[in-house]
């Protein structure tokens, strides 16, 4: 199935005595907003950083378009166009938001074992680099430092980094965090636009923008899947109710 | 002006060509300004490491060494053409720094200082031991490398200006790797590696590239040390060594190779001067590195950009 870009089986993890990833089989296909929910400390960051390769699995298979992922280290999956998007923004504070975008660019744009020329005048990394930042709006702060930068164009700039490598699937680890509502307004509008071209497996706990956002749910709690279907189905589960969503949320 | 360190680096690189001209020609000065130059090097080769790749070294005076011992087993071989003891003796210390960095770079933190700094020594100690090249005494030269069979680099003025063109091609070598392709991994790296990794870049053989590239440069400075002593020791390889180059590279501050070189030169200036002050030099130079290190953030370098 060439539309099948994701999936887990049967993925398991424990820290010690807690298990935090328990038997979770889910899959994520091409266009579609696939929306990962729960209480915190469910598990959903654990998960994403099992998908992206910052831990390993004890046991269970992560497949990505079809090719076996679960022992390849994060760089290769990176490469092979498996994005992440980090829950604490994680970006490099001394380059300029261009040059952190470009650093993304550089990774699948021929060798980065080149020594003399400087990378910055390298127009073909610099036009890509500026696509992925004005797609999240943030072409207006390109040459400011990274570190410079506001909580919330952080949030867009660590998107933006995502953006850059051009994956075919994005995990997004709480994209909205953080944000203020217009900033947030913003992202869902992007995330939205994003849907056609990406694979996106998103964490989040905005309730109202993942019920606005996703194809389908699942819910995690204490690293099992407690539920999985469309919006709907997801709002009108009465064990999501208990274990997650608050009254009002659900009204 | 957008580019304040190449304005710095040049201007530098002015006195010291200006220097023989101005009162400091005599074969004393001579020697003085050519030590600089070759810690000079010595330092910009180790700030690529620390500065450019957050790589803190302790054992980068075994790369001076291994260039140093090189002219040292060539001259007792009777060979001394530059050309083939310069190359040489580069390609031992690049191939030092392959085999020590291949491990070392496995380490961060503080075990990378530590697994450094226990290379440097075992090179001390390997040094040491070599009675066919005088153990603990040393090895004296008794010429300078020649160069097609021409003995110039004998003359100071010659020497002089031989390392002060290495010198700035090696601060020009430095600098376009730091702002290359390479380089913008290598330093996304040493600030966020696991940012480097999630967008692809597998930070280990970057590191190691460099680790090369700065132990070549130091096995440069090796050899040009030992035909400036015209003297080789194990000394050259002792951790205290590693530490003043060390020290040079922070003094100077870490914001690229013009913040090294200047580090280095006033590093070697100001202990001459000392020295020459009071034989309890040692004394004050140690609280004044003390010192700098707690009120210099961001070292010379730091200092000329504020001011
Ligand atoms: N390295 C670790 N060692 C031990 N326990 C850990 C580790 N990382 C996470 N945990 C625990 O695993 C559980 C799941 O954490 P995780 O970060 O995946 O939750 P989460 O669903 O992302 O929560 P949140 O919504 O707060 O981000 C938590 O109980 C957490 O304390
Ligand atoms: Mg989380």
């Amino acid at each position: 199935m060439a539309d099948l870009l994701l999936e887990l089986r049967n993925l398991r993890k424990r820290f010690g005595g807690l298990t935090v990833t328990d038997d979770v089989s889910l899959d994520l296909k091409r266009g579609e907003i696939h929306a990962l929910i729960g209480p915190n400390g469910a598990g959903k960051t654990t998960l994403i950083h099992q998908i992206s390769g910052t831990l390993a699995p004890d046991s269970g298979q992560i497949l990505f378009a079809g090719t076996d992922v679960t022992h390849l280290r994060m760089a290769k999956r990176a490469r092979m166009g498996l994005a992440r998007s980090f829950q604490i923004t994680s970006i490099i504070p001394s380059f300029t938001a261009r040059e952190n975008a470009a650093l993304a660019v550089q990774a699948r744009h021929g060798s980065s074992f080149r020594f003399f020329r400087p990378a910055n005048s390298e127009a073909a990394l610099n036009e890509e680099a500026m696509a992925a930042l004005t797609e999240v709006g943030l072409e207006r702060r390109a040459e400011t430092p990274a570190a410079a930068l506001s909580h919330g164009e952080k949030r867009q700039l660590e998107l933006a980094i995502a953006l850059a490598m051009q994956p075919r699937v994005l995990l997004l680890d709480e994209p909205l965090a953080g944000t203020g509502a217009e900033e947030a307004e913003r992202l869902m509008r992007i995330l939205g636009g994003l849907r056609a071209r990406y694979a996106i497996l998103l964490i989040e706990h905005d309730m109202p923008a993942v019920f606005a956002l996703a194809d389908r749910i699942s819910v995690l709690a204490q690293g099992r899947v407690i539920a999985h279907g469309t919006p709907e189905v997801i709002r009108a589960d009465p064990a999501v109710r208990d274990a997650y969503l608050g009254e009002d949320e659900v009204a | 002006m957008k580019r304040p360190d190449v304005l710095i680096a040049l201007a530098i690189f002015a006195a010291l060509a200006a220097a023989p001209f101005i009162g400091f020609g005599q074969g004393y000065s001579l020697t003085l300004l050519a030590r600089a130059m070759i810690f000079g090097m010595a330092a910009i080769s180790l700030s690529l490491l620390v500065g450019g790749g957050g790589l803190v070294s302790l054992g980068h005076a075994a790369m001076l060494g291994v260039g140093a011992y090189a002219v040292v087993v060539l001259d007792h071989a009777r060979i001394t053409e530059a050309w083939m003891v310069v190359p040489v003796g580069i390609g031992a210390a690049a191939l030092f720094a392959l085999v020590t960095g291949a491990i070392a770079i496995r380490t961060s933190g503080v075990h990378f200082i530590m697994i450094t700094l226990a290379f440097g020594q075992m090179a001390f100690f390997t040094t040491s031991s070599l009675a066919l090249y005088g153990g603990d005494d040393g090895y004296t030269l008794y010429n300078r490398l020649e160069v097609f069979g021409s003995r110039a680099l004998e003359r100071g003025i010659v020497f002089h200006f031989t390392c002060l063109g290495l010198l700035i091609a090696v601060w020009a070598l430095v600098r376009a790797l730091l702002h290359s392709r390479f380089g913008r991994v290598l330093q996304a790296a040493r600030d966020n590696e696991t940012r480097a990794r999630a967008v692809g870049f597998e930070p280990y053989p970057y590191r190691l590239a460099a680790y090369v590239i700065a132990g070549a440069i130091g096995g440069l400075s090796g050899v040009l040390l030992a035909n400036a002593a015209e003297f080789v020791a194990p000394a050259y390889l002792a951790w205290q060594r590693s530490g003043d180059l060390l020290f040079m590279v922070i003094l100077g501050g870490l914001s690229g190779p013009h913040g090294a070189l200047m580090g280095a030169l006033a590093f070697v200036l100001i202990e001459e001067w000392l020295a020459k002050l009071t034989e309890h030099w040692r004394l004050i130079f140690g609280p004044l590195l003390i010192f700098c290190v707690f009120f210099m953030r961001g070292g010379i370098a730091g200092l000329l950009r504020r001011g």
